[in-house]
């Protein structure tokens, strides 16, 4: 029983967080960033800033934090096998949760507070927002770069001797 | 760093660059 909630029902809620996380990223990435630049120069960026981005951010933070706590559920007691290396059979899932844990962190710490001043959350000047854009953007990038290692260790770690042995 | 990321192609280019070096350090740790 308690393997099926920890490695059924946890597996299953750090995959399906995971894809929103990462769904929406790719979502920022690939389709909204190019699009606000577009329709910057048309004057209808407003919607997207308004009615768009607030909830695809909501969705964004909290699946992050969702999968980071399903996969550390995941991992219970390897948690520390798998962090800091001590055991063969986790060294990808290893490096898998140092990327995605580096992404959770560029979520919490740089893309989110800037994103509440490019979007007026909170209060700042054009100086402040033109920088909160640069930072939350190169965050976003970067996480989108880390996507593409993170998940191949994610899943290679279930299949380690096809793809290390 | 405009290079590095700005360009969404140049991005995954280096995520598939790194996802190969970080495949060779664990194949070789593993060794």
């Amino acid at each position: 029983m308690m393997d099926f909630i920890q490695l059924g029902i946890g597996r299953w809620l750090h995959i399906a967080a995971g894809v929103m996380w990462i769904g929406l990223l790719y979502y920022f990435n690939f389709v909204q960033v190019p699009a606000m630049a577009e329709a910057a120069k048309d004057g209808t960026a407003g919607g997207i800033s308004k009615h768009v981005a607030p909830r695809a951010l909501f969705w964004f933070r909290w699946a992050a934090v969702v999968t980071w706590l399903a996969g550390a559920m995941l991992l219970g007691k390897n948690f520390f096998n798998a962090f800091f290396f001590l055991n063969h059979a986790f060294f990808a899932i290893g490096v898998g949760a140092w990327l995605g844990t580096v992404m959770l962190f560029n979520v919490w710490v740089l893309i989110w507070p800037n994103q509440k001043k490019i979007l007026g959350m909170v209060q700042a000047t054009d100086a402040e927002k033109a920088k909160a854009r640069r930072v939350a953007f190169l965050a976003s990038r970067t996480n989108t770069l880390l996507s593409i290692p993170m998940l191949f260790f994610m899943a290679a770690a279930g299949h380690q001797g096809i793809f290390f042995g | 760093m405009k290079f590095f990321l700005d360009s969404l192609g140049w991005t995954v280019a280096w995520g598939v660059v790194l996802t190969w070096i970080l495949y060779n350090v664990v194949k070789y740790a593993l060794q």
